[in-house]
């Protein structure tokens, strides 16, 4: 049964230096809040999974949370680049980033692999590219069945799985619906799970098409209003593309950088206090 | 109405070659501009499916990434990652890939992860994302940059994705089921693969641009198709509904 508890508890609780961490969410409720907790926390040495490391990797990375990154596709949606992640990468700084990269399609079936306790996952794909030279966890395999010759990835296991989801009810059972990326996925295949909400319903309505995650599947379930924030929780609040854009320059400058996460992340206690922030910046 | 944008040339010579009723994975960007311009002239039926799961979606406005809520409301179905990628792409369901890319070589294939060395990038790109498998999967594929000698590279810094490999019967030794990429357009003109050779030739340039233009913008020494066609002119229909595209933040 998954204990419904503050995000801070649940970050001190789960997240330890050196664990491998994955926080998903395919462009929609992605769990901003609980990396900025992490943040906030001042994890190190994490492993960071990702199919789209987006704006909240770039934090994490530009803060020096992350000593390795495996994900997929490495880029600000619409705008152009993640400057934390290519200023660890082409520099190094704060701290050296080793980088594990794979198509999604690859990342995909290591996540569905994770989640069905297999040790791969296979795929028709990286055939004639040059990602499996660089990717220890890509590999070839051939079908006993008629020998052709696949692409297999090695399963996903993280240490912990963070989503964001619409709802829980008071049992920590979650409820999530409109794009589901690879949230299911991530939460079985972690050793532990933190769902963060919007908010805590007294009953949770069934919807078609949702995914449900019972109570006894997550860890620890946290209450955190506007908790995707630039990203957007259907049915809830839309996507701050604006921030998306406001990101480009704050990010190119390590000092911009740094003086925006000091005062919107480690001046703030929770999510609440972050959007209170960012309200007192606009006016 | 014939005053016009290289730009738009480009987004109007791609969604041309969108057929009415095709199924179309779209790329962000360049690709998603042209297929929803294919959508609202002469493509009306065509089904756009985005890697975030969301099949037959209609956006009013273009979508800034490829999971905004306006696919998701406007989409005959939203599926997971997972599936997007395995029963639908993998199964052999999509008819076109419509992709951009950093850089392309003479064989169509791409380049979306580094420029310089992997270790040491000069810079570091997004990555792959789900290029590389669209482009083994679809039927065909269809390529959107802009020319420049620094995109059409004799040799890649990082083949992410593969259009026909080291040329005739690559992608068949390598198993990929879609025939490849069938058209790269740009703003100067289109390029299509020979059928024997496979190697990319200029097939047919925009009004006002010269061969020599596209040649000189070209890396490696571009072939010249014999018989060169010349790009009708964007129509005014066609300039109307792309004007009236508009990113969600223009909306």
């Amino acid at each position: 049964m998954a204990d419904v508890v503050t995000l801070r508890e649940a970050v001190a609780e789960l997240v330890h230096d050196g664990d491998t961490v994955a926080l998903e969410g395919f462009t929609h409720l992605i769990p901003h809040a609980a990396g900025h907790e992490v943040i906030r926390q001042g994890r190190r040495d994490l492993t960071l999974v990702r199919l789209t490391p987006d704006t909240i990797y770039d934090q994490m990375i530009g803060m020096g949370c992350a000593g390795r990154l495996v994900f997929s596709w490495g880029g600000n949606p619409g705008v152009g680049s993640l400057h934390r992640f290519r200023d660890a990468v082409e520099h190094g700084w704060p701290v050296p980033l080793e980088i594990e990269e794979h198509s999604h399609a690859g990342m995909a079936a290591a996540y569905a692999a994770g989640a069905a306790n297999l040790p791969f996952g296979v795929l028709r794909g990286y055939a004639g590219t040059d990602l499996p030279e660089r990717t220890s966890s890509a590999a070839w395999i051939d079908c006993p069945f008629t020998g052709e010759r696949l692409a297999a990835v090695q399963a996903v296991r993280p240490d912990v799985g963070v989503i964001h989801a619409q709802q829980a009810d008071r049992e920590g059972n979650v409820q999530l619906w409109g794009i589901s990326g690879v949230q299911k996925e991530v939460v079985l295949a972690s050793r532990t799970s933190i769902v963060t909400v919007e908010e805590v319903v007294d009953r949770l309505e069934p919807r078609p098409g949702a995914v449900f995650l019972p109570s006894w599947v997550i860890t620890a379930v946290a209450m955190a209003p506007g908790g995707a924030h630039p990203s957007y929780a259907h049915g809830y609040y839309e996507r701050d593309n604006g921030f998306y854009q406001a990101w480009d320059p704050i990010s190119r400058d390590r000092d911009a950088f740094i003086e925006w996460m000091q005062r919107h992340v480690l001046d703030t206690a929770d999510v609440v206090e972050y959007h209170a922030s960012l309200e007192a910046a606009v006016a | 109405m014939s005053d016009h944008t290289a730009e738009e040339m480009m987004a109007v010579a791609a969604a041309r070659r969108l057929r009415d009723g095709a199924t179309c994975f779209v790329g962000i960007g360049l690709p998603s501009r042209a297929a929803n311009l294919a959508r609202a002239t002469n493509a009306p039926n065509c089904v756009l499916i985005y890697e975030s799961g969301t099949i037959g979606a209609k956006p009013r406005n273009l979508p800034l990434s490829i999971g905004d809520g306006e696919l998701a409301e406007t989409a005959d179905i939203v599926v997971s990652v997972p599936e997007i990628f395995s029963y639908w792409l993998q199964g052999g369901r999509i008819d076109v890939g419509f992709l951009g890319a950093a850089q392309i070589d003479r064989y169509a294939n791409l380049n979306s992860t580094v420029i310089g060395g992997y270790e040491h990038p000069k810079v570091r790109l997004p990555g792959g994302g789900g290029a590389p498998e669209i482009a083994a999967s679809c039927d065909e594929t269809l390529v959107m940059l802009r020319h420049s000698p620094r995109a059409f590279v004799e040799r890649l810094d990082f083949r992410t994705t593969v259009g026909y490999g080291d040329g005739p019967g690559s992608r068949e030794e390598l198993g990929l089921k879609g025939r490849g990429v069938s058209a790269v357009i740009t703003d100067l003109g289109v390029l299509e693969p020979d059928p024997d050779t496979c190697e990319l030739t200029l097939t047919q340039v925009h009004p006002g641009v010269e061969p020599e233009a596209v040649v000189a913008a070209t890396g490696w020494p571009l072939r010249v198709a014999e018989e060169l066609a010349t790009s009708p002119a964007p129509s005014n229909e066609e300039l109307v509904a792309l004007r009236a595209l508009r990113t969600v933040d223009e909306a």
